[in-house]
């Protein structure tokens, strides 16, 4: 690693969690630093740049740089840069850099926008980039490349240094990170995990997401451990997972909560007692995926779906920093499906397999944000900034057309109606050289600077003697529209009466209710990964695998294998019956949640069409249902499955739907036509603004090929919809669907039932459902 | 959905506009023509498609309902600046339109000469039967006014979520109108603003679809907004 940086070649790191890798990353910078002959008076650049996707973390480093360079007694000056920091030390920082600084990927995109940042930065030899993994694959990755291409273009001489601890194909990172050379530094890898899958005593569930028949067997597992992690994937799961572990803690065992929505003071208190070893767990989600490393942790416990390989090794990773003892991991499956999920996902890590993640191109949004930056700090010459943007990889291919027409949505707004031209916001000057046309635009960008676009949240605070009064946490506006007045629910770990909502508060007081409610909600909706699936089908298809299963779960594939039929690798099982008055079909793709809502939605208007009267469907990870009037036994189910559902149909209702609001919304913040809300600065009284709906029903009609209509559609069809991977599917099943009219439900049907009796539950009594769940489970296995 | 306003019958319509069958009269309130490039010139360039798509709904309306008088209820134009602003196309569907109607432009906060520069007569406020139409309501009581200015907006929650429509809101003896105008954003009904407007619980006629008639004690405030709270 050394021997790369003083070479001044590019690389990328990868090793386990505890090797050093951070140290290692700056040490080619220390040694330079320290060989230095330093003239008086000389402050003009930064030697090495620290970015990080964590504001915390970029602080942790400079703590733990600081140790050694003091104690070596090195003259190298080391200082952190993040949204916290006070206006006095950003000022000085810009008059003096210091030698290293610590930032974030928002901060360096404020950097482009500067004035003077080439000068700043010319001197520049190092940008070391953590946690690379967890960045590279998004529109705040877009941003960092595109500004890392700006400091190429700065300081010929500088060299990058990508870190991470797992990396799922390392030479699409390593080609991310530069187009030179062509080294990856691997670290010594630790001892290999020690993983299983928890077996629990009480029987497999046949749906849900809580684990709760395991929760003894994970509170007696956190027993045997020095101090334990215990991941989730929603953060309602976190709060029910907390408050079933409290039930059960005769030992008063410390056991804390960790998630987004608790207030940033909280999370602090529950971090520093982590590394003070004064907990014995901490129920988390993937807010404890990054971050700062915790020596004490020896046991991760993964509950529910483990979704994804790489996700899972990263997780694990979390456990025993010291490399020559391995990491301890325990996976709870929550149901029938998701226990051939875990299995899978144990040998995917045992053989290091690793998801692999679709190629993405650059989004045109961020780049429409980085020009304008590009144009406040300095006048750019149009083909110079082309060239420029392509050695960023995710723009490599960024056609000349499409540069163009980015630049004139900077400039004009785009828009086919040519009426802005006095309203340019970049304009040509009489050099043939771009820049910003007034002072009061520039300010303007450097509001609206990021890539990170949040939810609209709401303050949860206790109420006060008089108002409001200690903050709670934050939680998302949807939340609290399932709730009234008077309701108990479980909320940062405690149990709270819902007052109301007043401004942008949603008030709440202490109470002591029994059987308070778990809202649903912070499930960001992340599908089980391709790769995952994959080795699900093949496990489900290969059948001496199913002793490795426990018994009840081997009955279950026995009984739909007499029943129905298993899915094989590469065919589409369906099986149609009749239920009371209801008509279902079942489709088994195994291609994750996401295409599967999207195949739904799709194929449900193609019933609406053929008359079968359609009335509902839910989707999970492994496969769909809908259900109707009529019987569907008799369709033409490869007419219904034909790829072209993907053309018109996809297309029509994807431009009403509320997804492709929600997208515009993000990528117009993105892109600088609408403006970020600044916490604290919003606008009383809605007459005064408008709605990125309104902008984007009118554009819509009025300009439908427009950039960020453009924009928008791509994000669904890649974050919300799934597109790409349920057109995989299409043609992977062509003419190999298999279908089964069956008389009766099947025992793979059951979990999908379950979930639609649950949705339609309002005002039956927990005993009824499950009478019913139990009917359904006999049906099925006779 | 007919109402009644101080005795005169009222045809809210599901595009947020007002017919008077009896006086062969459509009202429109608060269009904010050129709003788009009144962001734009300070420089944040939304699109330039408002008033044309303003005027599409607007025209929709003239076909339907075929009114002999049209009144722009004030606040037409977003800003002084607006007349200069308008596109060629637009400003000759305008007066096109003051060729084939009697237009009536109410002055308005924004457009204190309304848009008569394009044809037409302009007015403080209109008599028609019991009614009078004016820009801005006034404080207190007063029978049988229809105004603007407020765009209310009104909020219901159910179980699977919430909606959020612009709506008509009256109490039988005044009735205020939604904004009209494509960008224009709305107030909620609860906000102070609308106290001491209405001498009873007011009735929210939601636009749409269709009209949806709502009684006030089933609207909810904003929740993400703060909300001027009445004392």
């Amino acid at each position: 690693m050394v021997e790369k940086g003083l070479a001044g070649e590019d690389a990328l790191l990868v090793a386990p969690t505890g090797g050093g890798k951070t140290l290692a990353g700056f040490l080619p910078s220390l040694i330079e630093l320290s060989q230095r002959r330093k003239v008086a008076g000389d402050l003009t650049s930064v030697h090495t740049l620290y970015i990080s996707p964590l504001k915390a973390l970029a602080v942790d480093v400079e703590r733990n740089l600081l140790t050694p360079v003091r104690e070596m007694g090195l003259n190298i000056t080391i200082e952190s840069r993040t949204g916290d920091t006070n206006q006095a030390k950003r000022a000085r920082q810009r008059l003096a850099p210091p030698d290293i600084l610590l930032t974030t990927p928002e901060q360096l995109a404020l950097f482009c926008a500067w004035e003077g940042s080439r000068e700043y930065f010319k001197d520049l030899r190092c940008v070391v980039i953590d946690e690379i993994h967890a960045i590279h694959g998004s529109k705040r990755g877009d941003l960092l490349s595109l500004g890392l291409a700006r400091l190429r273009a700065f300081a010929p001489k500088m060299r990058s240094v990508g870190l991470s601890a797992t990396v799922n194909d390392p030479a699409a990172i390593r080609g991310w990170l530069s187009d030179k050379g062509d080294d990856i530094v691997f670290g010594q890898s630790g001892a290999p995990p020690e993983l299983d899958v928890l077996l629990s005593e009480n029987r497999v569930p046949w749906a849900g997401h809580t684990a709760q028949h395991a929760m003894q067997e994970v509170y007696d597992t956190i027993k045997t451990a020095q101090t334990a992690l215990v991941f989730v994937n929603t953060r309602w799961q976190a709060e029910y997972a907390f408050q079933e572990l409290w039930r059960l803690n005769d030992d008063n065992l410390p056991i804390a909560l960790h998630h987004g929505s608790l207030s940033a003071e909280q999370r602090r208190k529950v971090e520093a007692m982590m590394t003070q070893g004064r907990l014995k767990a901490v129920v988390c989600t993937s807010t404890l995926d990054l971050g700062i490393d915790w020596g004490s942790v020896d046991l991760v416990i993964q509950l529910a779906a483990p979704k994804g390989s790489s996700r899972l090794v990263q997780r694990i990773g979390r456990a025993n920093h010291r490399l020559d003892e391995p990491s301890r991991a325990v996976l709870v499956p929550a149901s029938r499906f998701e226990m051939l999920e875990c299995q899978a996902a144990v040998e995917a890590v045992m053989e290091a397999a690793h998801d692999g993640e679709p190629i993405r191109n650059g989004a045109k949004d961020v780049l429409a944000q980085h020009v304008m930056g590009v144009a406040c700090s300095e006048p750019f010459d149009l083909e110079e900034l082309y060239d420029e943007v392509r050695t960023a990889a995710p723009y490599r291919d960024l056609t000349w057309e499409d540069w163009e027409q980015v630049v004139d949505f900077v400039s004009t707004g785009g828009y086919a109606l040519k009426s802005y031209d006095k309203y340019r916001r970049i304009v040509r000057g009489r050099d043939g050289l771009w820049k910003a046309r007034t002072k009061e635009i520039i300010a303007r960008h450097r509001m609206n600077v990021g890539a990170i676009v949040a939810a609209q949240t709401l303050t949860v605070r206790m109420k006060g003697r008089r108002g409001t009064g200690r903050k709670v946490g934050e939680a998302e506006e949807t939340l609290f529209e399932q709730m009234t007045i008077g309701d108990s629910f479980v909320f940062a770990g405690e149990v709270w009466r819902f007052e109301g909502v007043e401004g942008n508060n949603a008030i709440v007081s202490p109470t002591s209710d029994d059987d308070p409610m778990v809202p649903s909600w912070g499930g960001s909706r992340i599908p089980i990964s391709s790769h995952l699936a994959h080795r699900v089908r093949r496990l489900m298809a290969d059948r001496d695998t199913w002793r490795r299963l426990p018994v009840d779960v081997q009955e279950w594939l026995n009984a739909q294998d007499e029943h129905s039929g298993i899915p094989q690798m590469d065919d589409l099982l369906i099986e149609t019956f009749q239920r009371g008055k209801r008509h279902f079909m079942i489709v088994y793709p195994f291609e994750g949640v996401l295409a599967h809502t999207t195949l739904a939605m799709l194929l449900t208007r193609r019933l609406d069409r053929a008359g079968v009267g359609p009335i509902g469907f839910v989707a999970n990870d492994f496969s769909l249902c809908i259900w109707s009037m009529r019987s569907m036994a008799d369709l033409d189910f490869d007419a219904l499955f034909e790829q072209d559902m993907l053309g018109d149909d996809l297309e029509s209702w994807l431009d009403e739907s509320f997804m492709m609001k929600k997208s515009f919304k993000e990528c117009a913040q993105i892109a600088g036509l609408i403006e970020r809300r600044m916490p604290g600065h919003e606008k009383t009284g809605r007459q005064v603004t408008f709605s990125a709906d309104l902008i984007y029903d009118t554009l819509r009609r009025h300009d439908p090929d427009h950039l960020l209509l453009r924009c928008a559609r791509e994000d669904a069809a890649r974050g919300l919809l799934d597109v790409a991977r349920l057109g995989e599917l299409l043609s992977r099943i062509q003419g190999r669907i298999r279908v089964y009219n069956l008389p009766k439900v099947s025992p793979f049907a059951v979990p999908m039932l379950m979930e639609i009796g649950k949705e339609r539950a309002p005002g039956t009594s927990a005993a009824d459902m499950m009478l019913e769940d139990a009917a359904l489970i006999d049906e099925a296995m006779s | 959905m007919q109402i009644s306003v101080a005795g005169e019958p009222c045809v809210l319509r599901a595009a947020g506009t007002l017919w008077l069958p009896q006086h062969q009269t459509l009202v429109v309130s608060d269009l904010h023509f050129e709003k788009g490039s009144a962001y734009a010139a300070r420089g944040q360039l939304l699109p330039p498609y408002d008033t044309r798509e303003t005027l599409n709904r607007l025209m929709a309306e003239l076909v339907a309902v075929q009114p002999r008088c049209l009144v722009f209820l004030g606040d037409s134009l977003h800003d002084m600046g607006a007349i200069s602003r308008i596109p060629v196309a637009e400003r000759e569907t305008i007066m096109g339109l003051a060729r084939d109607f009697d237009l009536v432009w109410i002055s308005g906060n924004h457009d204190p000469d309304g848009g008569a520069a394009f044809g037409g007569r302009s007015a403080d406020e209109v008599r028609l039967g019991q009614l009078v139409l004016r820009h801005e309501p006034l404080t207190g009581e007063a029978i049988g006014e229809v105004c603007g200015h407020l765009h209310p907006c009104a909020v219901v929650r159910g179980p699977a979520g919430s909606v959020r429509r612009r709506c008509f809101i009256g109490d039988g003896s005044r009735l205020i109108m939604p904004s009209f105008g494509a960008y224009t954003g709305g107030l909620n009904v609860h906000d102070r603003a609308y106290g001491g407007l209405f001498q009873q619980a007011p009735t929210a006629y939601l636009t749409g679809e269709r009209v949806v008639r709502v009684p006030y004690h089933r609207l909810s405030p904003d929740r993400s907004r703060p909300i001027r709270r009445s004392a």
